[in-house]
C-alpha cells in the first residue's frame, strides 16, 4: 500500500489535487519579498532629475545645448550599444547619465562630432574597457571629459555667451542664436569662430572681476551648459537624497570642505581664492558634488569612506584653484579620489557587530 | 527612504530594513482551533540537536500525549503523539527542511474524545530547578520561533556566564505572522506565568518583553497584566526588520553587543520567544506535552486566512484546506514567513513545532528574474543588522572564495535576507551566503574526516608495524605501510577492519 506523497501526487513539487492549486508549486530561497526599487529605476530617476538642468541649459545657450548634449548621449547609448553587441546594457539607463553628465560639462560651442566623440570614448575607455557597468574606476563621464580637454584643449576652453549677455555691438545674445561652429566637421581645422566671455573663475583668476554670487547661483553666467544652475542641481540631487538614490553625505562633505577650506584661505590670503560663497557656486562643483562624485560605482560604499573620499575631492578642488594654472579644478579632484576608492573601502570596512573592531577586509 | 534621516540622528538598532508588515490580514482574527484531520505525520526530527529514537511500531495503539519518541542526548526532546490512533508506519516522509527524514504516521481514530491521559507533566509548584528543566524537556518544548532549539537547554546559564535578564521576545518581525501577537492579546496571564517559571529556572531578578510597536494591544494587555511580584518591563520596539533577532533584540533591551560568535549567555541574557514562553505555561497548566501549537495562516496567495490551533504534524493540506484552499494565481507557499521561510514543494509535509506560519505568495510577489552587476550603491551596507559588507562578500562568493568570506565575518551572518531585499540590482546575496555557509561547513567536514581517516590508517599501521615485527623478529619490509597511500576517502568502513 503505497500511500506516499511521491506515488499520490506524481512527480514532485507538483501539487495537482489540492482546493485550487494551479499548477507546480515554486520553489525559491528566502527572501520571498523584494524591495520595490531597481537598478534601471534609480538610474532613469537620476536621469529624470537631470532634464531641469538641461531645460535650464537650453535656455542659456540656446539650440547649441541640445545639440551639445544630444551628440554626447548619441555617443555613450551608440557606443553601449555597438561594444556590448546587444540593446538590452542601454535598458539601464547607465549609459544615458554617462552622455547627459558629459554634455553638460561641455561648452555649449563645441563641434558636435567632439561631443560624440566623448560620448564614445566615455564609455568605451570609461567603462566597457573596465567590464561594464559596476566594474568601472573611474567616473566614465568625467572620464570622456579629460579626454577631450586633452585632445581639444582650445575648443574645451572656449566659453560661449549666456541668452541675454551683452554682445560687442551693443546689443544682447538671441536665444537662437548658435553659440560656435556646432556643425564643424570632423578634424578640419580648429578655428573657434564664437562670440566668447569669461567664466566667473577665469575673470576671477585671471582679471580680479568677481561675479555676483546670486547670478552663478541662478545660473546667468558664462560656462559650461551645466554648471550654471547650482540652484537646480541642488534640487535634482535634494530629490535624489528624498528617495535614497543618493548619498547625501558624500555631496555635504565636498561642499564643507570647500566651504571650510577657502573660508580659511581667503581668511589668511585674500588674493589667493575669492571666499566660501563665491567657490561653491562657482565652476562645475554643485555639478560634481551632486552629480558626478556620487556615482555609486565610482563613490566608496561605507558611509565612513563617504566622508573621506568627499572630503578629499573638496580639499583638490581649493588646492587645484588656488595654486594649479587651471581656474577649475572638479574634475581632476574627481578622478583622483575614484582612484583612491578601493583604498578607501579597504580602510572603512564597517566593524561587525560583536567584535569592537573592523573586519580586515579582503581585496 | 528614510534611512538617511536615521543615520544622521543615529539611537538605537541603526541598520536593518522596512518590508510592508502584512499583517492586518490576521492581525484581529481571534486564534481558531484545527478539527483533527484523518492522518498526522511526526517527524522524529523536529527540533535543533538529535532526532528522537522511535519508540513505536506499525499496528500500535497510541493515545494522545503519548511518548512516541525518545530524546537521544542532551540537545534532544522527545516526540509525543498529537491525536489518539494507529501507527500506520515508519518511513521516510517530506520535511519542512526539503529532505525526506523518518516520521511516524499516525491513522486518527475519528472516534476517539481526543483526551490526553491526565498529568503527563507533574505540576509546577515544589519543582526545582532541575525538576523544571527535566519536565520541560519531557514534554518536549521547544523554541516555537522557527529554531526549534529545545528549551531545557536554555533554562540552564551555559558554564562560566551569568544570566542576569530574561528578555522575551515578542517582536514577531517577520510579514505576515501573528501567531505571537494573538497569544500576547489572548493569553498574557499565561505569557507571564512561563516568566515566573523561567525566571524561578534561571534564578534572575528581571525579566524585558520585547514587542513591535506594530502591536500596541498586545503591549497595553501585557503591561495590565503584569503580577505585582515579578518585574517585568514591556518595552515597545522599532517596527524594523529583523528586529526579532535574538542580537538586534538584546541590543535593543541593554545596548550590549552578544560578542560575535558567542551565545545570548555571554552578554548576560537568555531569550526566549513569547509563544515558547506560552508553551512552556500550558504545558503545567494542562500537564499535557507540546502537541499543538498556533500557526498563521495568511498571504494573498489563501482564500481565508486565520490563526489556528494545529495538532503538531497536521499536514499542510489540511491547514490550507481549512483555510478555503490556495487561489488560483498560488505560487509558493512558506512554512514561515516571506523573509526566512522555507519553500515547500510538497503539501504533505507536517506542520511541526517550530512552524510559526504558512505563507502563500502570489504572482503578485513575486521577485524580478533579472538581475544586474552590482552598482556599489551601499544600501546592503545600510540594511545588515550585524554590520558586514554584503556587496564585497557577494563578489567573493561569486569568485568561490569561502576562506576570505570567512575572514570577512561571514560567520556572523544570521540569513536575514535583508540584504537581499533591499538590493536594487536584485543580486541574490543572502541565498549566496546561505549556500557558501553549507559549502564551507561541508568542506570543512570533509577535511576533519579526511584527518581522521589518515590519523586512523596512521595508527593501524603502527599496530600492523608492531605486530609484523613480533612475528617475524626482523625489521621485514611492511606490507600495510604501503598500501596506507591508497585508503580511500569514500569506504572507510571496508578499509582493514
Amino acid at each position: 500500500m503505497n500511500t506516499g506523497p511521491s506515488g499520490r501526487d506524481g512527480p514532485r513539487g507538483r501539487v495537482a489535487d489540492v482546493t485550487g492549486v494551479p499548477g507546480p508549486l515554486e520553489l525559491v530561497a528566502s527572501p520571498h519579498l523584494k524591495a520595490p526599487d531597481s537598478t534601471p529605476r534609480i538610474m532613469w530617476t537620476v536621469v529624470l532629475t537631470l532634464l531641469p538642468v538641461v531645460a535650464w541649459a537650453i535656455w542659456n545657450f540656446g539650440p547649441s545645448a541640445a545639440l551639445v548634449i544630444g551628440a554626447a548621449v548619441i555617443g555613450a547609448l551608440g557606443a553601449e550599444r555597438v561594444l556590448t553587441g546587444s540593446p538590452d546594457p542601454i535598458r539601464d539607463g547607465s549609459a544615458a547619465i554617462t552622455g547627459l553628465l558629459l554634455g553638460l560639462t561641455l561648452p555649449a560651442s563645441l563641434p558636435i562630432w567632439m561631443a560624440f566623440l566623448g560620448g564614445v570614448v566615455s564609455i568605451a575607455l570609461g567603462k566597457w574597457i573596465f567590464g561594464g557597468l559596476g566594474q568601472n574606476v573611474f567616473n566614465p563621464a568625467l572620464l570622456g571629459r579629460a579626454f577631450l580637454q586633452a585632445a581639444f584643449p582650445a575648443a574645451l576652453t572656449t566659453w560661449p555667451l549666456h541668452t541675454g549677455a551683452a554682445l560687442p555691438d551693443g546689443g544682447t545674445m538671441a536665444w537662437a542664436a548658435l553659440r560656435g561652429p556646432n556643425f564643424a566637421l570632423p578634424l578640419m581645422g580648429g578655428r573657434m569662430d564664437a562670440i566668447t566671455g569669461a567664466t566667473p573663475l577665469g575673470l576671477s583668476k585671471f582679471e580680479g572681476v568677481t561675479t555676483p554670487v546670486t547670478d552663478m547661483f541662478m545660473g546667468t553666467i558664462n560656462g559650461s551648459i551645466g554648471e550654471t544652475s547650482a540652484l537646480l542641481i541642488l534640487l535634482g540631487g535634494a530629490y535624489l537624497v528624498y528617495r535614497g538614490y543618493l548619498d547625501w553625505r558624500i555631496p555635504v562633505s565636498v561642499l564643507l570642505a570647500v566651504a571650510i577650506l577657502s573660508s580659511a584661505l581667503h581668511a589668511l590670503r585674500p588674493d589667493t581664492l575669492p571666499g566660501a560663497p563665491f567657490m561653491l557656486a562657482s565652476g562645475g562643483l554643485m555639478l560634481g558634488a551632486v552629480y558626478m562624485a556620487t556615482d555609486m560605482v565610482t563613490s566608496p560604499v561605507t558611509p565612513r569612506g563617504a566622508w573621506i573620499y568627499g572630503f578629499g575631492i573638496g580639499a583638490l578642488v581649493v588646492i587645484i584653484r588656488a595654486w594649479s594654472g587651471l581656474p577649475e579644478g572638479v574634475m581632476y579632484a574627481i578622478l583622483l579620489m575614484n582612484a583612491l576608492v578601493p583604498f578607501i573601502d579597504r580602510a572603512t570596512q564597517p566593524r561587525v557587530f560583536g567584535t569592537g573592531r573592523a573586519t580586515e577586509g579582503a581585496t | 527612504m528614510t534611512s538617511w534621516l536615521t543615520g544622521l540622528f543615529g539611537g538605537g538598532f541603526r541598520h536593518g530594513v522596512h518590508p510592508p508588515d502584512h499583517k492586518d490580514a490576521t492581525a484581529a482574527l481571534p486564534i481558531r482551533r484545527l478539527p483533527f484531520p484523518d492522518e498526522l505525520v511526526l517527524p522524529l526530527s523536529q527540533h535543533a540537536g538529535a532526532p528522537a529514537q522511535c519508540l513505536v511500531k506499525p499496528g500500535d495503539r497510541v493515545e494522545r500525549g503519548d511518548t512516541i519518541g525518545a530524546a537521544q542526548g542532551y540537545v534532544s526532546v522527545p516526540i509525543h503523539a498529537t491525536a489518539s490512533g494507529k501507527v500506520m508506519a515508519v518511513e521516510p516522509w517530506p520535511h519542512p527542511t526539503g529532505r525526506w527524514m523518518e516520521a511516524v504516521r499516525i491513522a486518527v481514530d475519528p472516534h476517539s474524545a481526543q483526551i490526553p491521559r491526565p498529568r503527563l507533566v507533574p505540576r509546577w509548584e515544589g519543582l526545582d530547578p532541575d525538576g523544571v528543566r527535566d519536565a520541560v524537556k519531557s514534554a518536549g518544548v521547544v523554541g516555537l520561533g522557527g529554531a526549534a532549539f529545545p528549551t531545557h537547554v536554555k533554562l540552564k546559564a551555559p558554564p562560566g556566564t551569568a544570566i542576569e535578564l530574561l528578555l522575551v521576545n515578542g517582536a514577531e518581525c517577520e510579514p505576515y505572522l501573528t501567531s505571537d501577537h494573538r497569544v500576547m492579546v489572548e493569553h498574557p496571564e499565561r505569557v507571564h506565568f512561563g516568566i515566573r517559571i523561567m525566571m524561578q529556572c534561571l534564578g534572575v531578578d528581571r525579566t524585558v518583553v520585547g514587542v513591535e510597536n506594530n502591536k500596541p494591544d498586545a503591549i497595553q494587555r501585557l503591561r495590565e497584566t503584569v503580577p505585582d511580584d515579578l518585574d517585568i518591563e514591556v518595552m515597545g520596539l522599532t517596527v524594523k526588520y529583523p528586529q526579532g533577532a535574538e542580537k538586534m533584540l538584546i541590543h535593543a533591551a541593554t545596548g550590549r553587543e552578544v560578542p560575535s560568535g558567542k551565545l545570548p549567555a555571554h552578554a548576560g541574557t537568555v531569550v526566549q520567544n513569547v509563544g515558547s514562553i506560552a508553551a512552556i505555561a500550558e504545558v503545567f497548566e494542562t500537564g499535557w506535552p507540546l502537541i499543538e501549537r498556533i500557526v498563521t495562516v495568511s498571504g494573498p496567495g489563501i482564500a481565508r486566512p486565520m490563526n489556528l490551533i494545529v495538532p503538531v504534524g497536521t499536514k499542510a493540506r489540511d491547514v490550507l484546506d481549512f483555510c478555503g484552499g490556495l487561489t488560483d494565481d498560488a505560487t509558493e507557499v512558506l512554512f514561515g514567513g516571506p523573509m526566512m521561510g522555507a519553500p515547500q514543494p510538497d503539501l504533505d509535509v507536517p506542520v511541526l513545532k517550530g512552524t510559526s506560519g504558512v505563507t502563500v505568495l502570489t504572482d503578485s510577489e513575486r521577485k524580478p528574474e533579472r538581475s544586474y552587476p552590482c552598482i556599489s550603491c551601499g544600501r546592503c551596507l545600510d540594511a545588515c543588522p550585524v554590520f558586514l559588507n554584503p556587496s564585497r562578500l557577494g563578489m567573493l562568493a561569486q569568485a568561490g572564495r569561502w576562506d576570505d568570506m570567512s575572514d570577512m565575518h561571514l560567520g556572523d551572518c544570521m540569513v536575514c535576507g535583508s540584504c537581499s531585499w533591499v538590493c536594487p540590482s536584485n543580486i541574490p546575496l543572502s541565498q549566496m551566503f546561505s549556500l557558501a555557509k553549507s559549502q564551507m561547513r561541508r568542506e570543512r567536514e570533509a577535511r576533519e574526516r579526511h584527518e581522521r581517516l589518515l590519523a586512523e590508517e596512521a595508527d593501524r599501521s603502527l599496530a600492523a608495524d608492531a605486530l609484523e615485527a613480533d612475528r617475524s623478529g626482523a625489521g621485514r619490509p611492511d606490507v600495510s605501510a604501503d598500501l596506507s597511500p591508497d585508503v580511500s576517502d569514500e569506504q572507510p568502513s571496508e578499509v582493514g577492519a
